[in-house]
């Protein structure tokens, strides 16, 4: 190279507002500069602050047992939440959370219990018809070009009316199925503490997609769909097969919700899991993902998923009236999004 | 090293009667083009004059109606910019094409990182993260871009002239023959214009020969060995710097000053 030339070895000057000279700026600023290069960090602070107040205000708050059972109770969720964290981080959103999960519990439960499949092909088959749900919604996203908020708002209702129809209505009892597919409410004893399977198949899922997202090609076409999906897609990423992809994965995920909701109440219900799809939406958004897609951090939605289950399970020991607890769910999620904003808008 | 004057050898990139139509619009009408080595022909003209057309046609973003394109001697067809950039046709867009909140090497490799070797790689698609900062932090060195110290840093955060340092980094990394650079200075202030400017004639003079589209005739004036002004679907003339001044280029771009297309200036 050149080096004698005069004009080669020039740089091009630092960025305006230096980022990496954290002395000259204000604590909000230092503030800001910190959440933004860190997703998880609010997510993270929040819930301790969080676990510490719930620990003072409720007595038997911090004791194992307690803490197992928060867990438990949000292991769906935040099942499901990993499936809507990589929609949402390609720019998309899936109300159909909860339709497919339950038409893949109802199908594992149903083929098992009445059709007497054995029950690893029925779970199989189970993941099967959240697979193919979750292809129908990519396949409406990148072939018809349809908004997926429209796409899943259709076939929300569309597999709901399928698990209607298939179950007749009818919750299928724990008792009658094969074993298999009550594991993931089974548990062992871990000093006090009561822990699931299911609670550990979540968290194994959890690492797995942040692995996943971090360090494969996959991951990096993930958040470079999201973040610009025409810069992407000039960069040479297929970005119709990378949603699709996600899309599919989504309906595996929410499969997977399927079999540890059944282990969860000991049976499959065809009006199990109304809620979840909001539920999932705001355990990805406390989590710190952005809705604007290509931002945010599969830990963080486990954080969110941990966060919404502290307060509810700590506003009730405190003996607080239920309809509080939706109250702070919802002051928590105004709050992420208006963070989100505030971070993004320093940025622009 | 680059000369000046009028090239002798074959033309890298050589186009001759592109047609392209849309509709009743005729947008290239028999246009030639040529692009010789370690040169940076900057290419202009009137809104409608067929500019971007021209573009589309040679980075792949459309197919020609008729006419004919050879890349290093050999005739090429491309049906999109990916079969370009396979060609070694690197484009950077206006829009720079970068995803802001991943940082500057994944920038750099977008839609081909480089995997780890094994199973790791090959099977669960794992991408070497190591290798493409350090090829990142060295690209960057190597074309003078690097106050940006930290490869990991999202590119949102970079200023746009460091922006564009990007996309130029990522046309120029990956064995390309040609770049195409659209309006690269259109967004920038004086002082980052001055440095991307730089940066072009630095690629120039490493042998890559430079496509460059702007409107800023004193940037044209600036940087172009030789400039193609395309005027009613064709190529209107060929001027340099030193045969033509800025007005006398803008009057042929616009229609003032008729010439011959075969008589007057540099035509080949």
């Amino acid at each position: 190279m050149d080096n004698t030339r005069p004009g080669a070895t020039e740089t091009i000057e630092p960025p305006g507002p230096p980022e990496e000279d954290t002395s000259r700026m204000t604590t909000l600023q230092r503030i800001q500069h910190a959440l933004h290069t860190r997703a998880t960090l609010g997510p993270a602070i929040v819930l301790l602050l969080s676990v510490i107040v719930f620990s003072i205000v409720a007595d038997n708050f911090l004791e194992p047992r307690n803490l197992s059972l928060i867990i438990q109770q949000v292991m769906v969720i935040g099942t499901l939440a990993i499936g809507q964290t990589i929609i949402i981080l390609t720019a998309g959103i899936d109300l159909s959370v909860g339709a497919i999960m339950v038409l893949s519990s109802i199908v594992m439960a149903k083929l098992s219990a009445d059709a007497g499949v054995p029950g690893l092909l029925a779970l199989l088959l189970g993941f099967v018809v959240g697979l193919l749900c979750g292809l129908v919604n990519g396949l409406l996203v990148t072939r018809i070009k349809l908004p997926p908020f429209i796409v899943t708002l259709g076939t929300l209702n569309i597999f709901f009316a399928l698990n209607l129809f298939y179950s007749q209505s009818e919750t299928v009892r724990g008792r009658d199925m094969a074993s298999l597919l009550l594991w993931t409410g089974n548990a062992f004893e871990l000093g006090g503490a009561r822990v699931t399977y299911g609670a550990i198949l979540m968290l194994l899922l959890f690492a797995l997609m942040a692995f996943v997202l971090r360090w494969t090609m996959w991951g990096r076409h993930v958040y470079a769909t999201g973040d610009d999906r025409e810069a992407a897609r000039l960069s040479g990423i297929r970005t119709d097969r990378v949603l699709l992809s996600v899309y599919v994965v989504a309906g595996l995920i929410y499969a997977i919700g399927a079999w540890i909701l059944i282990g969860r109440i000991a049976s499959a219900s065809p009006q199990a899991g109304i809620t979840y799809n909001l539920d999932t939406i705001t355990a990805v958004v406390i989590g710190g993902t952005s809705l604007f897609g290509g931002r945010g951090r599969i830990i963080g939605t486990l954080f969110g998923a941990l966060i919404v289950g502290v307060f509810r399970n700590g506003l009730q020991l405190a003996g607080i009236d239920e309809l509080w607890q939706n109250f702070a769910v919802g002051v928590l999620v105004l709050a992420a999004v208006a963070i989100d904003q505030w971070i993004r808008r320093a940025r622009a | 090293m680059t000369t000046r004057e009028a090239p002798t050898t074959a033309p890298v990139l050589h186009a001759k009667g592109l047609v392209k139509r849309y509709g009743n619009v005729t947008a290239l009408n028999g246009a030639d083009f040529e692009l010789y080595p370690g040169e940076i022909l900057a290419v202009i003209g009137d809104n409608g004059a067929g500019k971007s057309t021209l573009i589309k046609c040679i980075s792949g973003a459309e197919i020609p109606d008729s006419g004919t394109i050879w890349l290093e001697g050999k005739e090429v067809l491309f049906k999109n910019p990916l079969e370009a950039r396979a060609a070694g046709i690197e484009a950077v867009y206006q829009t720079l094409a970068v995803a802001p909140s991943l940082d500057i090497a994944s920038n750099l490799f977008l839609g081909r990182e480089r995997r780890r070797s094994g199973f790791a790689g090959s099977v669960l698609r794992m991408l070497d993260v190591g290798a493409m900062n350090d090829h990142a932090r060295n690209r960057m060195t190597d074309l003078g871009i690097m106050t940006i110290q930290n490869m990991a840093q999202p590119v949102e955060t970079l200023s746009g002239g460091q922006r564009q340092g990007v996309a130029v980094a990522r046309a120029a990394a990956f064995e390309s023959r040609v770049v195409i650079m659209d309006e690269p200075t259109a967004a920038l202030g004086v002082k980052e214009s001055a440095r991307v400017l730089n940066l072009i004639r630095t690629l120039r003079d490493r042998g890559l020969p430079i496509i460059l589209i702007s409107h800023d005739m004193p940037h044209v004036f600036e940087v172009a060995d030789r400039i193609h002004i395309q005027r009613l679907g064709r190529r209107g003339a060929i001027v340099t710097p030193e045969s033509h001044t800025m007005s006398e280029a803008v009057a042929i771009m616009t229609g003032a000053t008729q010439v011959d297309e075969h008589g007057a200036h540099d035509l080949p």
